[in-house]
């Protein structure tokens, strides 16, 4: 079976790791071999928290720098920092709804141009899907969602050998009971946020 | 029902690597479990704890990895399968436990988990473990994926009874934070009552005992040796004239990239996964017809060492190589691209890299470090203790924890940290030789850990220093796991005591012992002034829950608080606390109000009294 890598970044907090956890999950139940790693040590102390996923037949449970497939990232910061993971054939998906580091948010750093960087963005990669997550998310009903909204976008681009009906199933079983239907609509409103956009 | 007692035999679940290790030692009827916690390894004991309160299985975080291993060593040499389990640095602290409990050995299975961590994610060194293996003569497993990790654990447990010597399974955190899906096994019964038998002759190391003991180790090393030359856990795949050794997760790449350079007639793969001792014969042979010979493995040239020796021995003169300055470092993890890159230098075969996107003209992206968090009461100390020594010249020994993320400016509080508790003892030697003011930072887990001696030291030769216990009620940094000083009722957990730093500190002779409680900034300055102006050893114990443990435990005040327009933009608030739920927003200082928990050190810093809680 081919290889399909993912790495997905985000800011302690933002809940990648469920994101993951889900993708994991629909893998199991579709019979697709699936590895990832995640490092998470300090991450509820604001740091970066990033996560590989490697979907076929592949042992590594790493992905090295240019072999990302995909990225999909919660914050538009980290998707520049993350680029160096992709290559001109990569998909990049990224929510556009800043997360400052403490540095900008006190006046000792600048953060980057969000129209600059999503030219850069698709200028170096195959394609670009940028949205505000965020304002999905809580159209969807909580700001917590924002993981599912961008697992909506990446099923959309059909690169994971995955398919919807799994990934929803997997958002059944393994997320929070009182955020089910929240976390399926922040998911069908990614999907279609992808469709329309890029 | 806790997931990893699952009953299903051959059910597939989706497990972290920790939780593969944990289910290993279920299925393997592990009945007693000892640790301190240390990242990577801190999810096996957390599976452990739950499990503990659900079933017979024994689980306790022992004061440090010394005690843990001590507690364990005796379970198993009263007949009950025990494991035990630590970070890499950990097992210096057990180191001399393990050394002679290598020549006492065991009667039930005993395994000794060591997570080593190459690259540092979490740590304050990259040291290899694989090394305590050579050094105690006990054997060493080393599992390459998550499925695997399970199916070891299990089996060190045989090989210790086989053996009658504790077992040491070594992982990485790529094994220990890695998820993939792993196959159920059947669940043995847990025996978890044992008896002591009294053999002093064979228990009681004096050195007449341990002359005798010491012989049978190494006739232990032998039995193992045998094994290790039939374990299936060392095995070669694939055939051709040109080899690679290789171990742990360097595996998993060179698979890959064996496939990804189409080299799989042309290459065949020894993997290590029993590596002490290393299996002689197996190597010797599998030289032979090997052309020219590369070993891949992360950290130290153990099996390089072994592998050109067992060359030597066998009069075989082909090239062997592994760490060089063109090849392989001993510095941090390796990746696929890495090793695919190595393998096809070394063997002089085409290839063409992936190339990552030019990242040359991006703009410069502002860093995220990791911050104590917003209300963290370690914050409140810091500042309370700069200001109470302002004008002093200090020296700040830190220690291992949360808190040492101090050291970054504005706190800056942290200027020497070696393991944990050595803030208690190098403070002895940097007050003896210098004029300056030491004040040394340890939190409440690690004083418990190995803080103790080092301030017993203190009071008994006189030295003159300050210790400052950052007792936030809890052990944050490895995920709040309970330590002596936790209140456990609080938790509803029944059958623990709990033992007082204060009292602690005062019986052991400290002249000058307080309490402060952080948030209060004024009465917290003036005993640490106090404190500091004091000849001798004095103790300030800084108690005030963890933020986010608080927030776990439902007690949070959550009283935000905002900046009033009284505000003249001094911005001491952010300057000098650095509290990161602040932030700037037209030129005007504001705080976010869902990261603010209340604690109103920023109020009270503020020289306009224009912070302010926010009415609700």
């Amino acid at each position: 079976m081919d290889i399909t890598r993912l790495i997905i970044v985000a800011v302690g907090g933002q809940g990648n790791l469920l994101a993951s956890k889900v993708l994991g999950e629909a893998a199991l139940l579709s019979g697709v071999p699936v590895r990832m790693s995640e490092i998470h040590g300090m991450a509820q102390r604001g740091g970066v928290v990033e996560s590989a996923i490697v979907f076929g037949n592949a042992e590594s449970t790493i992905i090295s720098n240019g072999e990302a497939d995909l990225l999909v990232s919660f914050e538009p910061s980290e998707t520049l920092r993350a680029l160096n993971r992709c290559n001109k054939k990569s998909v990049v998906i990224t929510n556009l709804s800043p997360l400052p580091p403490f540095t900008v948010t006190i006046g000792r750093g600048t953060y980057p141009d969000l129209a600059e960087a999503q030219r850069l963005i698709r200028e170096k990669t195959a394609r670009l899907i940028a949205f505000d997550a965020v304002k999905l998310a809580t159209l969807a009903g909580s700001v917590m969602a924002v993981n599912m909204v961008l697992l909506g976008a990446l099923a959309q681009t059909r690169i994971i050998p995955l398919s919807t009906e799994n990934i929803q199933t997997a958002i059944q079983t393994r997320t929070k009971k009182s955020f089910v239907d929240i976390n399926l609509k922040a998911f069908q409103l990614g999907l279609e946020a992808a469709e329309k956009g890029s | 029902m806790h997931k990893l007692l699952t009953n299903e035999p051959g059910a597939k679940m989706l497990l972290l690597g920790n939780e593969s290790i944990a289910r290993g030692a279920i299925e393997a009827g592990v009945s007693f479990t000892s640790t301190y916690p240390g990242t990577p390894s801190s999810e096996i004991s957390l599976n452990f704890f739950q499990i503990s309160k659900e079933s017979d299985l024994y689980f306790e975080y022992s004061t440090n990895e010394k005690v843990a291993l001590e507690v364990a060593a005796a379970a198993a040499n009263s007949g009950v399968r025990s494991m035990c389990i630590m970070k890499h640095v950990g097992m210096n602290v057990a180191a001399d436990t393990l050394m002679t409990l290598a020549y006492v050995g065991t009667k039930a299975g005993l395994v000794i988990l060591t997570a080593d961590d190459p690259f540092m994610f979490s740590s304050q060194n990259e040291q290899d473990n694989r090394y305590y293996g050579k050094l105690s003569g006990l054997t060493i497993l080393e599992p390459s994926s998550v499925s695997e990790a399970k199916e070891m654990t299990a089996t060190a447990f045989a090989i210790s009874e086989e053996l009658q010597e504790p077992v040491i399974l070594r992982t990485t955190t790529r094994i220990n934070h890695s998820t993939a899906v792993v196959e159920l096994g059947e669940i043995k019964e847990r025996k978890t009552k044992g008896d002591f038998r009294k053999d002093p002759f064979n228990y009681v190391t004096v050195p007449a005992v341990s002359r005798k003991l010491h012989e049978k180790l190494l006739n232990n090393i032998r039995k193992a040796e045998a094994l290790s030359g039939l374990s299936p856990f060392n095995f070669i795949k694939g055939s051709g004239n040109l080899g690679i050794i290789c171990n742990g997760v360097s595996y998993n790449y060179v698979q890959d990239a064996v496939a990804d350079l189409h080299l799989t007639d042309q290459v065949k793969i020894l993997r290590i996964g029993f590596s002490h001792p290393m299996p002689e014969k197996t190597i010797k042979a599998f030289l032979k017809d090997c052309r020219k010979v590369l070993v891949v493995e992360e950290g130290e040239p153990y099996m390089e060492e072994s592998v050109k020796a067992f060359a030597q021995e066998a009069g075989l003169t082909m090239p062997i190589a592994g760490k060089s300055d063109a090849l392989f470092s001993r510095l941090f993890e390796y990746d696929p691209a890495m090793v695919r890159k190595n393998i096809a230098a070394y063997f002089d075969i085409p290839y063409l890299s992936a190339q990552p996107v030019d990242t040359s003209d991006i703009p410069e992206i502002p860093q995220r470090p990791p911050n104590l968090c917003a209300g963290c009461s370690h914050r409140a100390t810091f500042y309370a203790i700069k200001q109470a020594a302002k004008g002093m010249e200090t020296i700040y020994p830190n220690d291992i924890g949360c808190y040492t993320l101090g050291f970054l400016p504005p706190l800056s509080m942290g200027d020497f940290l070696i393991c944990m508790g050595s803030s208690a003892g190098t403070a002895c030697g940097f007050s003896q030789v210098t004029d300056k003011k030491v004040i040394a930072l340890i939190g409440d887990s690690t004083f418990f850990h190995s803080g103790i001696p080092g301030l017993i030291n203190a009071v008994f030769n006189n030295h003159d220093y300050t210790l400052v216990i950052l007792d936030n009620r809890t052990t944050a940094m490895t995920g709040h796991q309970p330590n002596p000083g936790v209140d456990m009722d609080e938790l509803n957990f029944e059958g623990y005591n709990q033992v007082s730093i204060e009292k602690l500190v005062t019986a052991m002779g400290v002249g000058h012992v307080s309490v402060i409680r952080p948030y209060n900034l004024k009465k917290s300055i003036s005993a640490i002034k106090e404190a500091i102006e004091y000849k001798g050893v004095s103790v300030i114990i800084a108690k005030e829950k963890c933020t986010l443990y608080a927030k776990s435990l439902k007690q949070l005040k959550d009283k935000a608080f905002y900046v009033t327009d009284k505000c003249k933009n001094h911005r001491d608030c952010i300057n000098e606390l650095a509290c990161p739920a602040f932030f700037i927003q037209d030129e005007k200082v504001k705080i976010n109000p869902s990261l603010c928990v209340g604690c109103a050190v920023c109020a009270q810093v503020c020289p306009e009294n224009a912070i302010l809680p926010l009415k609700k």
